[in-house]
């Protein structure tokens, strides 16, 4: 029972000193001769652009939810004005950054882990080395960057679209004032709100993007390996995406 | 000395409990190609991984131009990677990048050519490898043996002294294999480079190969010409050399 203990122990803080060891070595090559914006552009494209719509559409559920759902709770106080605080505060700090990074990691961490998988069981990644470059430049370095950047501004599409779902659902639907329900929601948020949420989604990305890198650069065992590592990119990002945010919001707020 | 641009001593290989490469020592000539024959799964790919640090041994030595390259670093190492070139064994091309990228890829990268040039090094190298008109091609869209002569094109982009070959005729019908093995002596006999070519198909090999070593039980048992190795008295190498032999044809074996 203990060994067994112990064992998971090691595979953990093995695992994580690997993940961090790639992510150093992934932002040092990054600072190094020469840059390869282009292949940052590139990430950014497929991680940011093609995520937007998925984005706008998970934002605006999740705001017209948290109206409906809070306006429910509110009612038996008769305090409906404030769901549009409710909704606003709930989008900026928690589930706006969350969401995102749990949406973009299904679509793109699980996309890096498979498509560096590939490249490792097919030796992409040795030819790579065989031509005196180094891979985690070439591939791991743009992914995490990108991510970085982009998390961040997703975010913000999901915070906004979020807050107008709301809106639409607590003022056009149920009919709450608009008056007040503007007015407690500009109230109560911060700008400080945002600019925390805007900081975890950062993390986010380059938690989900480290990880999935991690997973397919050292895939092992063709295509039932490139499978594995795929699911292991996007549950193990998921998870450590969770935990990283009670962790963050414990100091932030 | 200098006619052995590597040298291999001792080398020692194991993963786990199994034993691969069990003191290996080998000299690679200049200009020639070796051959290393051996059974699928007895470490040939290994150990050609060794040769340019991708695989880091247990124990051993090797040699390359002088230069022992077990205990370098990877900056040093890389130094070194530039002048091999090698032909992986499904060529692994960069399926995101058609034909001409996936060639002009390690000179845009190497060099500071202009765009012009390196258009004019990857036509030349595509001619060599006779598919001038499939630089817009997807590597998807190419056959196994397409595929194997681009992945030639760009082992030789950056004109190594060295290029390695892993199973280059493997998974590719009999005439295929042929027109690949003649186009590997064809530019080694153009360029004068060094090759080394691993395999465990003995009668192609036996085409091209200058040198011949034989690689069993990890180690390397028989080393010669091709001419040497057929006279071999060698147990273990009879029997390989006899699985190649069909009974009732004239034209089988060697």
């Amino acid at each position: 029972m203990l060994k067994a203990f112990l064992a998971i122990l090691e595979n953990f803080v093995r695992e994580f000193g690997r993940i961090s060891m790639m992510f150093a070595s992934s932002i040092y090559l990054g600072f190094m001769p020469p840059f390869k914006l282009s292949y940052i552009f590139k990430q950014m494209e497929f991680i940011g652009v093609r995520s937007v719509f998925v984005i706008i559409l998970t934002g605006a559920f999740t705001g017209m939810v948290l109206a409906l759902q809070s306006y429910y709770g509110f009612r038996k106080f008769g305090s409906e004005g404030l769901v549009g605080a409710t909704v606003a505060l709930s989008m900026t700090r928690e589930l706006g950054p969350v969401l995102t990074s749990l949406m973009v990691t299904g679509r793109a961490g699980s996309a890096m882990a498979a498509e560096l998988g590939t490249m490792r069981v097919t030796e992409q990644i040795d030819a790579l080395t065989v031509m005196a470059l180094n891979p985690v430049k070439y591939l791991v370095t743009p992914r995490v960057i990108a991510a970085f950047l982009v998390l961040p501004v997703l975010t913000v599409i999901s915070d906004f679209i979020g807050i107008i779902g709301g809106y639409l659902v607590g003022v056009k639907l149920l009919g709450i004032n608009e008056g007040a329900y503007i007015d407690k929601m500009i109230k109560f948020v911060e700008l400080n709100d945002i600019y925390n949420g805007l900081v975890k989604s950062a993390v986010f990305g380059i938690i989900f993007s480290v990880i999935s890198c991690y997973k397919g650069f050292y895939t092992q065992g063709g295509a039932e390996g490139v499978g594995r590592a795929t699911t292991e990119a996007v549950v193990v990002s998921s998870v450590t995406i969770l935990v990283t945010d009670y962790i963050l919001t414990s100091f932030m707020f | 000395m200098n006619d052995k641009v590597i040298r291999i001593i001792g080398l020692h290989k194991s993963f786990g409990a199994q034993k691969v490469l069990d003191g290996i020592d080998l000299e690679i000539e200049k200009g020639k190609i070796t051959v290393i024959i051996g059974k699928s799964g007895g470490g040939k790919s290994v150990l050609l991984k060794h040769l340019i640090g991708l695989i880091k041994p247990d124990l051993g030595k090797i040699w390359v131009n002088g230069t022992e390259i077990t205990g370098l670093n990877e900056k040093k190492l890389n130094e070194i990677r530039i002048k091999f070139g090698m032909l992986f064994q499904e060529a692994a091309l960069f399926d995101s990048m058609d034909v001409f990228d996936n060639i002009a890829f390690p000179l845009r990268e190497h060099t500071r050519k202009a765009e012009k040039e390196i258009e004019k090094i990857v036509e030349d190298k595509l001619k060599q490898v006779g598919l001038l008109r499939f630089g817009d091609k997807m590597p998807a869209e190419l056959s196994g043996g397409m595929k194997k002569r681009v992945g030639l094109a760009r082992a030789l982009a950056l004109d190594p002294e060295t290029i390695l070959f892993d199973e280059p005729t493997s998974a590719l019908d009999p005439i295929i294999s042929l027109t690949i093995l003649d186009l590997i002596k064809e530019t080694q006999t153009n360029l004068n480079k060094t090759y080394v070519v691993i395999s465990h198909d003995i009668l192609g090999m036996f085409r091209i190969a200058d040198k011949v070593a034989f690689l069993s039980d990890g180690k390397i048992i028989e080393y010669g010409t091709p001419y040497e190795i057929k006279r071999s008295t060698n147990e273990v190498t009879m029997e390989f050399l006899n699985a190649t032999k069909i009974p009732g044809f004239s034209g089988g074996g060697l």
